[in-house]
């Protein structure tokens, strides 16, 4: 087989780079080892949030936000985008100071999208929350999607423009063979001349196959969700000084993160729920919406994703080898990215550069050894 | 829909079910004397909000789901009833 | 409760009684941990405070239940009730809910004997108040005394249906028919094995005299029943059925159904043992050797968690675990493992005489396993039809797991216990693949309810 671009990875940041390929012509190939949407992009907490980025991230996560408000134009579905705002609160003089700080710094960057606000003006918002809370660091139009259909939208899209995704089927090796990369998979070789690297957690391993070391590593962030419940919230939750993320999505249910990692067995790709994290977590929701103790759990999952020492991503062309572009170690919040990811990855590919600035996510900015 | 066997239970506790005032025998399950007093449906889905009963009575099918005491999802035929008991059917996802 | 025992059993039934008392006798320190309010398990349900004139109307079957109960008590096990295991992983760590507090537990062997459930079988209109489990139906009966004011119609197959019958026959309870849903075909299908099964007679013996009392009661019995339906609105108002060709209708308020029970796989799923689609009994089941050993180091499975056998071979089941696990902990050779469980081995080899027999001619009638129609539903919790499964099926998501994603079947409060099974053959039917080489449902803890307040208060109780 043959592709202009072979894409390992299927999930958001590999369909979302053959969706962009595709609306300028390009076909490519892409391989999932499961298939897409089995791992951290279908199973993620689906947070559309700009709000608290790293600042390298910002110009990325303001160009995906105003896409993400247009999805259903990109993807012929709304992915169930809902736009309600994220809030992240204030329980202390210290915490509004750190978040008056932060207002400080994006402001001083030239963006308006984080906004301090009262504490009238946050019980307004959230009227369900405890009533301890001082202030709130608030982006208006952040919100959140539902992963699994998202991923299956962006890949749908694609496929409906000529991309080419095989599930349940490895790279079981990559070589150069003069201007093109020879991939190996048990439906036989494919030959292309450019390779994006979008294997999530499996990223570095697919690195250093070819020669480059990147310290990415996988993790396994838990989730938890409750049964339906009357709709009592509108926007994203999450907090100054806990980890939290907290939404309720439209059919009722709860769906609460923060970040609390499960024990990973990265050899069976098998987690293991750390309940004294979880409990932690629900004294964290318990603190914060004390009607919440009452909610029955329905399930504890977690997902596989690669996160850097940095927290933000690689993104951009292999440190040794021509023809191959990174695109993973999204330390659990690429699912807002992905729509720029993919067309960064795009313009890469077929232009040589990107019209975002991608820099501060270059592979070699590790140091080595 | 069901009746009792026995008359004259030993031990009684006061319930009350959808308003009314009820005695019932200590020790058994709110989805049994829901039934026992002739609650034909205990709860309405929370999608078509058609009408359900229990049908498994062992903590399975989660059909079930009420409110007691002003909390809705609980599994009645795996809660014992007490004293002063508030049962009430429970309307899609609750109040 | 201790955060450590050596031996934790889940589940105070025939096998998780006999499991426990055999290891308390020998020494170890075991946990026998149960929902329920009082120990016995589905069969011998309430047996401690049982009304006499209720307990006779059972059956001496029943009665069996006694002195198992008895025995376990007068032994050193430390037995809580009203104690959910929410989880259990591949670590031997439990999550239990006991009185309302969590804790997490940890032992160096766990037997699980959680026991069975019935088989979800959706047919037009059971979803119904009105249509029960013949399983409830004889639960409201043991744990309460209720039995139907007005009359019932028992439909589907399986030994329970005829001993319900049987039972209500003895309260007086007007029994309006019982719908037997078994095809003709079974017999053909049974026969084989009818000779070795003579061996083990009790089993039929019991069975024929229970047909033989419903007919002199004059109680309507009819065989080879097709297209049951339970009609009705905000209730059930009529059962219909097929009956050679002819449809008949009969008025009725209540319809307890049953098709045989299932393994309930939640925990030794998500403990990750492996499982097997077993053809017989046309269901999943943990895959495990004669001493219920799966292949997680520490943990086995014992009475019907193991696979149907029934109330006398769970018995002989969780002694078997038992013996191996107290051996497994080093307290006794396998020699003397082996000794000591000559009799149980020797009942497990006459149970493998009888019981294919009672697979072939208790089976459900493939046609409500597989081909639904569009409009029934399947995930009673998320009211997903088989229509819209067929949907997500010809957009090419063929797996359980997809099908889950897509559609949100299995992804409600019961967390697929309902639709697990019957979306699997759906999907294996659909496809021409056998329910043997599909992937089932991921199961996701917690596998037993617990609210995020409970779970919040669990690092304090752990440290006590
Ligand atoms: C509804 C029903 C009715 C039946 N009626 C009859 C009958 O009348 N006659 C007959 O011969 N056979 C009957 N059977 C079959 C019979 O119950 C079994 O063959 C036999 O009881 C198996 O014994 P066991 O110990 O394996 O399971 P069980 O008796 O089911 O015992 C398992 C115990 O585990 C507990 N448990 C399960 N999961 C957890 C958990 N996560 N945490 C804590 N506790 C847990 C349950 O509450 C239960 O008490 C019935 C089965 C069912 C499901
Ligand atoms: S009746 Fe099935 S869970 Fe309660």
């Amino acid at each position: 087989m043959k592709s202009d671009v072979l894409i390992i990875g299927g999930g958001l940041m590999g369909a979302c780079t053959a969706l962009y390929l595709a609306k300028r012509g390009v076909k490519s190939i892409v391989l999932d080892k499961d298939h897409s949407g089995r791992h951290a992009s279908g199973v993620n907490a689906g947070g559309l949030r700009k709000l608290n980025r790293n600042p390298a991230e910002i110009p990325l996560t303001v160009e995906a936000s105003r896409i993400w408000s247009h999805i259903q134009e990109l993807v012929d579905s709304d992915c169930d985008v809902k736009l309600s705002g994220q809030v992240r609160v204030a329980e202390s003089d210290a915490d509004m100071e750190l978040l008056e700080t932060r207002a400080a710094l994006v402001r001083e960057l030239g963006y308006e999208h984080e906004q301090m606000i009262n504490r009238d003006k946050l019980y307004e918002l959230v009227p369900a929350l405890a009533p301890h809370c001082l202030g709130a660091l608030w982006c208006e139009d952040d919100g959140f999607a539902r992963p699994y259909h998202a991923t299956t939208a962006f890949r749908r899209k694609a496929e409906s423009l000529g991309a080419d995704f095989h599930s349940h089927t490895a790279l079981n090796a990559l070589e150069r063979e003069g201007d093109n990369w020879l991939a190996s998979t048990h439906m036989g070789e494919i030959r292309a001349p450019v390779v994006v690297n979008a294997s999530g957690a499996w990223g570095a391993r697919l690195a250093s196959t070819i020669g480059d070391q990147i310290p990415v590593k996988p993790g396994a962030p838990t989730l938890m969700v409750t049964e339906r419940l009357p709709h009592f919230i509108d926007p994203v939750v999450g907090a100054a000084s806990r980890k939290l993320s907290f939404k309720q999505m439209q059919n009722g249910t709860v769906i609460i993160g923060g970040a609390h990692m499960a024990r990973l067995d990265m050899v069976n790709e098998r987690s293991e729920i750390d309940y004294r994290t979880m409990a932690e977590s629900a004294r964290t929701v318990t603190t914060l919406f004390p009607q919440m103790a009452d909610a029955r759990i329905v399930r504890f999952w977690a997902g596989i994703e690669g996160f850097t020492p940095d927290h933000i991503p690689v993104i951009g062309p292999s440190i040794n080898a021509p023809g191959l572009f990174h695109a993973f170690g999204f330390s659990a919040h690429g699912f807002q990215l992905s729509p720029v990811v993919g067309r960064i990855l795009s313009e890469l590919i077929l232009d040589g550069q990107s019209s975002l600035p991608i820099e501060p996510f270059r592979a070699d900015r590790f140091p080595t050894g | 829909m069901f009746k009792r066997l026995e008359e004259n239970p030993t031990e009684t506790v006061m319930v009350e079910i959808e308003g009314t005032s009820v005695r019932v025998p200590a020790g058994e399950s709110v989805a049994a004397v829901a039934l026992a007093h002739g609650l034909i449906h205990t709860r309405t889905t929370t999608i078509s909000g058609k009408p359900r009963a229990p049908y498994c009575m062992m903590g399975v099918c989660f059909d079930c789901l009420v409110e007691i005491d002003g909390k809705p999802n609980r599994q009645a035929c795996m809660i014992k009833v007490a004293e002063g008991m508030r049962i009430r059917r429970q309307h899609g996802a609750g109040e | 409760m201790k955060s450590h025992y050596p031996l934790v059993i889940i589940g105070a039934g025939p096998a998780g009684l006999a499991a426990a008392t055999t290891a308390s006798e020998h020494g170890i320190e075991t946990a026998l941990l149960d929902e329920q309010p009082a120990p016995g398990g589905q069969i011998y349900r309430n047996i401690e405070s049982m009304p006499t004139q209720r307990a006779e109307l059972l059956g001496s079957e029943y009665q069996r239940g006694e002195k198992l109960v008895q025995l376990m008590r007068s032994s050193n096990t430390h037995y809580f009730s009203d104690a959910s295991v929410w989880s259990l992983n591949g670590q031997l760590e439990l999550g239990v809910l006991h009185q309302g507090r969590a804790h997490l537990i940890h032992a160096d062997q766990v037997i699980i004997a959680g026991g069975a459930q019935e088989r979800p079988v959706p047919f037009p209109g059971w979803t119904l108040p009105g249509v029960m489990n013949a399983g409830a139906g004889q639960i409201l009966l043991k744990q309460s005394g209720l039995v139907p004011s007005d009359g019932v119609v028992l439909a589907g197959s399986g030994p329970l249906l005829l001993l319900l019958a049987w039972q209500y026959l003895n309260a007086g309870v007007d029994v309006k028919a019982v719908l037997d849903v078994q095809p003709m075909s079974n017999w053909l299908r049974a026969a084989p094995y009818l000779p070795k099964a003579l061996l083990a007679h009790h089993y039929i013996t019991k069975g024929l005299r229970y047909k033989r009392d419903l007919k002199a009661a004059g109680v309507l019995t009819r065989h080879g029943v097709k297209d049951l339906r339970a009609i009705g609105g905000g209730h059930v108002q009529a059962v219909d059925y097929i009956h050679r060709n002819k449809l008949y209708s009969i008025k009725t308020p209540l319809l307890l159904t049953h098709f045989g029970v299932i393994p309930q796989t939640h925990l030794s799923r998500a403990a990750s043992c492996a499982h097997e689609w077993n053809t017989a009994q046309q269901c999943w089941r943990p895959v495990n050797d004669v001493w219920g050993a799966t292949d997680i180091k520490g943990i086995s499975v014992a009475g019907d968690n193991a696979g149907i056998g029934g109330a006398r071979t769970a018995e002989h089941n969780g002694r078997l675990a038992a013996f191996n696990a107290i051996h497994q902990m080093g307290h006794i050779s396998q020699g003397e493992r082996d000794k000591k469980a000559k009799k149980d081995l020797r009942w497990m080899k006459d149970e493998l005489l009888i019981r294919p027999f009672l697979d072939a001619m208790f089976r459900p009638p493939s046609i409500m396993l597989t081909h639904p129609t569009d409009e029934e539903i399947l995930c009673r919790c998320e009211e997903v039809t088989a229509g819209d499964i067929r949907k997500v099926l010809e957009e090419g998501h063929q797996t359980p797991n997809a099908v889950k994603f897509h559609t949100r079947c299995g992804m409600g409060p019961c967390q697929g216990r309902q639709c697990a099974d019957s979306v699997a053959q759906l999907i294996a039917y659909e496809t021409g693949t056998n329910p043997r080489d599909i992937e089932p449902y991921r199961v996701r803890p917690p596998v037993k309810p617990i609210t995020i307040g409970q779970l919040a208060g669990m690092e304090q109780n752990s440290e006590e």
